[in-house]
């Protein structure tokens, strides 16, 4: 053994012998990696660039994404395209990080066993959402995905949808007073055909209203997942030519 | 008497609180939840002021008063859990592995695929894997200090709390209560109660250490240390949350976007580095130098083994997210970082393997031996597997697809699973007394039995996984993609099958493994041709009580 191996062997053994050492260097050790990888994304230009068009989610929508969380969708589709030729044909556009950052939580997921849904907004229509979510081998006969029918027999529960929109705020999702004043009502507004929509698309520009489930009588939890789905990827025009000259400038990539 | 007082006082304000807030509660998993927490605060409270006096459950459940043994009634209830956890979490795999082959086996709402899976990764991880952690490092610690448990009533805490938090997340994912982040799924309160009892677990396991009759501390409870540290501090970090109300399951995580994705992923990465990796390490670490009757084969080796594990493991979490919308440069130090891994991590399996050495012998005659390096093979294929799936060309094919899934599962069901019902031969004999377990030769059909179904799952998934990633891809002459992602889908239903098939094996050497687990306890032995272990010294296994204590440094 030579005489260093000596020593670093030697000055171990003060480790082996006091857990306070040991714990304390172990947690130093290991709180490193992290330091150094996950901080800098909350001051580089790439992680928190503002892109045009992004919002936050309107009430309803949130009450949607709520759901699929519950149900765990993410288990099986991701939100997150790569930049791959056949990923940006088959989904479109690959996804920037300014079109998740109001998703607490984020939803990009890790496994396709189904498709992703990152740019799934506007590309099938209502109907078919509802058809396929009832009954989703009745559109897809080899689809192995489960059905959520009880989705249009559920009332959307939206008695505490402010507090959910407080809540969101507080972790940095831009809600005004007002939306989270309103949030009850932006919900009748946007989904209930007979209520007016007021002032929903000025405060959330580009926000459609309609009775999405093919019921509109009731707001169901239905409504509320199609109108997330037909959401998913709409808000941000990527190719417009703002948003790649941002991508071609930014730092830190 | 004052503590009796407190204790009452704490369980019925929780019992209290529990009520009103299944009461109060705004949603119906919320308020399920805290109606369990309300029946587990009366069963606590009726045990302080009644059940402890009751002789027949007093002598079972409280801490024995014997100094000169250690105390080893949360170690085996803890392996009792580990069985029940398991076979619960297997049967839930095999449920939704079958739902993915079989999509009719979906019964909305509650046993949809998207709930029953986080039960199922849940129940294995946490509950199966958790509980043999929690036993063996209580079995292990005092051992290897040769001192009793520090807090046995904290410990007998631990124990209950943590069955409680299982309960808790389990109910919560059928019911939908879920923040949807992968492995850490449970809600706000859950994780908070969950924090309480591993801090808990913390200092029974630190107190060990503190009062023990030996100088040094021995390298499985550096590992073990390391994993409960760190799992705290995934753990704390990755539940900051918000919640709505304190009278709803719901809460927003502090953290999104792509500041959420690496959180969760340096989380979600290091679950399985330092729960999966470094708490089992230190189970081979102990149990194969015992079943062995060797030394471990290296100090030094462990020495180096145990800094560049916890330092590397770390960083890899990228890897999780490559050619996502993080940042390409904390991908590619993902990505190095995973490599280098590799180097540690066989580092670990030759340390195990060489033990042997003087001793191969043993793989023949002693199926328990053969299970722990079967274990450790699959240790090593998976950390060599691991690290070239996080290669950036070779996660652009494999990311996505089911060759993770079976990544993972040749690492869990081979490494954890293999190594655990190791340590559980090895510990139920000495636990509840016995010569021997009933039957070596059961152990050799769970062996074959699970070492089988780990090939067909690990098969099937490669081919699936290589599948999808190469038709989601696929050109054809005319410039167009060839495959419809619904053909893909069709394309996967016999590997589903197999997968199936060799899950079905898995839980089926599982169930010999109760049976046989069972048996010894009730104290039968198997009428059989003898298989040879080593022999069991109950005066040896004792704490040193008499004597000064030798001078320590805390």
């Amino acid at each position: 053994m030579t005489e260093t191996t000596k020593e670093a062997l030697s000055g171990h053994k003060r480790l082996e012998r006091n857990v306070t050492l040991l714990g304390g260097l172990a947690l130093v050790v290991v709180a490193i990696g992290g330091i150094v990888e996950i901080a800098p994304l909350f001051w580089i230009d790439n992680t928190i660039e503002q892109v045009d068009g992004m919002r936050a989610y309107t009430p309803l929508e949130q009450a949607g994404r709520d759901i699929y969380v519950r149900e765990g969708c993410y288990n099986c589709h991701s939100q997150m395209i790569r930049p791959f030729r056949d990923e940006v044909e088959r989904y479109g556009h690959y996804s920037l990080a300014a079109e998740s950052m109001f998703d607490h939580p984020f939803q990009w997921g890790s496994k396709r066993t189904g498709p992703d849904l990152a740019r799934v907004g506007g590309r099938y229509s209502d109907s078919w959402h509802v058809q396929h979510l009832t009954n989703p081998q009745s559109v897809v006969p080899v689809s192995v995905m489960p059905q959520y029918g009880f989705l249009s027999e559920d009332p959307l529960d939206f008695e505490y949808i402010g507090e959910n929109l407080t809540a969101l705020s507080r972790v940095g999702v831009p809600y005004t007073e007002k939306d989270i004043e309103q949030a009850r009502q932006d919900v009748l507004g946007q989904a209930d055909p007979a209520t007016p929509a007021g002032d929903l698309a000025e405060r959330y520009p580009g926000a459609q209203s309609r009775d999405f489930d093919g019921n509109p009588d009731e707001i169901t939890e239905m409504d509320a997942l199609v109108a997330y789905l037909q959401v998913l990827g709409t808000m941000v025009d990527v190719q417009a030519a703002a948003a790649q000259e941002d991508l071609a400038t930014e730092t830190g990539r | 008497m004052e503590s009796l007082t407190t204790r009452a006082g704490m369980w019925l304000a929780l019992l209290v609180l529990a009520v009103m807030a299944a009461a109060l509660g705004h949603d119906f998993g919320y308020s399920a939840q805290m109606t369990i927490v309300a029946l587990a605060a009366g069963i606590a409270l009726w045990w302080t002021l009644v059940g402890s006096k009751i002789d027949a459950l007093g002598n079972w459940l409280k801490p024995a008063q014997d100094e000169t043994a250690y105390d080893d009634d949360p170690v085996r209830w803890g392996v009792i859990a580990t069985l029940f956890w398991g076979m619960a979490g297997f049967a839930a795999g095999l449920f939704i592995a079958c739902q993915l082959a079989f999509p009719q086996l979906n019964f909305e709402p509650y046993l949809n695929f998207g709930r029953v899976r986080p039960l199922h990764t849940s129940a294995v991880i946490f509950a199966f894997g958790g509980n043999a952690l929690i036993a063996s490092s209580f079995y292990v610690v005092q051992r290897t200090c040769r001192a009793r448990l520090a807090f046995p009533g904290l410990a007998r805490f631990v124990f209950w709390g943590y069955q409680l938090f299982i309960v808790l997340a389990a109910v919560g994912y059928l019911l939908g209560v879920t923040q949807g982040k992968e492995y850490a799924e449970p809600e706000w309160h859950v994780d908070w109660w969950l924090t309480v009892v591993w801090v808990s677990y913390l200092l029974v396991f630190v107190g060990t250490i503190v009062k023990r009759r030996e100088p040094h501390i021995y390298v499985a409870n550096w590992f073990y240390l390391a994993f409960i540290l760190t799992v705290a501090l995934l753990h704390v970090v990755n539940n900051l949350d918000m919640p709505v109300s304190l009278l709803g399951s719901r809460s927003y995580p502090l953290f999104g976007g792509v500041q959420g994705a690496l959180v969760q992923w340096w989380y979600g990465h290091n679950a399985v580095g330092f729960f999966l990796t470094a708490g089992f390490l230190a189970m081979m670490y102990y149990f194969v130098p015992k079943q062995a009757e060797r030394p471990i084969y290296s100090y030094r080796l462990s020495i180096v083994h145990f800094w560049s594990l916890i330092f590397l493991y770390i960083w890899a979490g990228p890897h999780h997210l490559h050619y996502t919308a993080l940042p390409d440069w904390a991908q590619t130090l993902g990505m190095v970082f995973s490599i280098m891994l590799w180097m540690p991590s066989w580092g670990g399996m030759i340390n195990g393997l060489l033990t042997l050495n003087g001793a191969w012998d043993k793989i023949r005659t002693d199926p328990i031996i053969r299970m722990m390096v079967w274990a450790l093979a699959f240790y090593g294929m998976s950390t060599f597997e691991g690290p070239m799936l996080s290669i950036k060309w070779v996660n652009s094919m494999s990311h996505y697809t089911d060759w993770t899934i079976g990544h993972v599962h040749s690492g869990a069901l081979g490494w954890n699973g293999m190594i655990t019902f190791a340590v559980l031969y090895f510990l139920a004999p000495r636990l509840w007394g016995r010569t021997r377990l009933y039957s070596l030769r059961m152990v050799n059909w769970h062996f074959w039995l699970a070492t089988i179904g780990i090939v067909f799952y690990a098969s099937s998934m490669w081919v699936a996984g290589m599948m999808q990633g190469y038709m989601w891809r696929e050109y054809g002459a005319d410039g167009y993609l060839v495959n419809s992602f619904a053909e893909t889908v069709a394309a996967m239903w016999p590997m589903y099958v197999a997968r199936a098939f060799g899950g079905l094996l898995y839980l089926s050497g599982a169930v010999i493994m109760v049976v046989n687990i069972w048996l010894t306890i009730a104290g039968k032995l198997r009428d059989e041709k003898p298989m040879t272990s080593p022999t069991y010294n109950p005066a040896a296994d004792r704490p040193l009580v008499a004597g000064p204590a030798a001078p320590l440094a805390a």
